[in-house]
């Protein structure tokens, strides 16, 4: 009986010990999470012509990944006033 | 692919501020964090140059070679950003970053740093596109509403280019064509004087 005891108390002492041990492991492969396309478009809501929300720019769908890169390529001559003022 | 890229242009940049404005409101930046800021060199003197500066999202970014935690990734744009969950605050990017970007809140009496915080090319992070969760931690993400950076789509004077870095040196390289370098500029001979001020061009628009 005693022994049995003196049996536990170490078991439990050596599970206590050893939780230290069983912690998640914290290498970069299981940290790091990766982003979404941007051209997957926004999550949240959903707008009328099929996608993205409100703030989402027209002319373009989001999922589709030729359709957002000419919308960039369009937008981004939009800092280009010579193209602006012909 | 497109790689994501800034171009600042010296000659037109007016140091408004515009840009840091407009990217602390885009992103409710806290206080104390500049993700953005605008650098004048010969501040006050006649000639004094202004140029806005960012994270420049590098190709070979030293920030990524760095980090202990390898917080840094990049995206199929050529977009570096960083996991704010993986973060520890070392400051090691800050360091390696030859541009000031990464940028570290401070808070509580003795301004224990917090996790680092940079310009994401308004493309928010690693949390769902549009989130609020990706809203709190990294800002807007712009990109995925077909958006460029709100810095550069707020430049007043067009100094501050964003975008695939094909189109935006396509745009830089027509701009300094048309106006010329030097006494060239549109405006010089007029503001201080040439010898070809006030006279007509030829069909070139070159001054005869």
């Amino acid at each position: 009986m005693k022994r049995a005891a003196v049996f536990a108390t170490a078991l439990l002492g050596a599970v206590a010990l050893l939780t230290a041990c069983g912690e998640k492991p914290q290498t970069n492969a299981e940290g790091v999470k990766h982003d979404a396309a941007p051209w997957s478009g926004t999550s949240n809501g959903t707008q009328k012509d099929g996608g993205g929300t409100a703030f989402t720019a027209p002319g373009w769908k989001p999922g589709d990944k030729a359709a957002w890169e000419a919308q960039l390529k369009t937008r981004a001559q939009g800092q280009n006033e010579y193209v602006r003022t012909q | 692919m497109a790689r994501m890229k800034f171009v600042c242009d010296a000659e037109r940049c007016i140091e408004c501020n515009g840009c840091v404005t407009a990217c602390k409101n885009e992103n409710e930046v806290p206080w104390g964090v500049n993700r953005r800021r605008v650098v004048t060199l010969n501040d006050g003197v006649p000639g004094e140059k202004s140029i806005s500066v960012a994270c420049m999202h590098c190709s070979d970014a030293p920030c990524m070679a760095v980090c202990p935690v390898q917080c840094f990734y990049r995206t199929e744009e050529g977009v570096v950003l960083h996991d704010k969950d993986v973060c520890i605050g070392c400051g090691y990017c800050s360091y390696a970053c030859p541009f000031g970007a990464p940028q570290f809140p401070a808070q509580g009496t003795f301004g224990a740093r917090g996790k680092m915080d940079k310009c994401t090319f308004c493309a928010g992070g690693p949390e769902a596109n549009g989130s609020q969760a990706e809203f709190e931690k990294y800002g807007r993400n712009r990109l995925a509403e077909g958006k460029l950076p709100a810095c550069a789509e707020m430049c007043s004077t067009k100094a501050l280019l964003a975008g695939d870095g094909d189109v935006v040196a396509d745009i830089f390289r027509t701009r300094v064509v048309h106006r010329g370098k030097g006494a060239e500029v549109w405006g010089w001979g007029t503001a201080y004087g040439s010898q070809q001020a006030g006279k007509p061009t030829n069909g070139n628009g070159v001054k005869q």
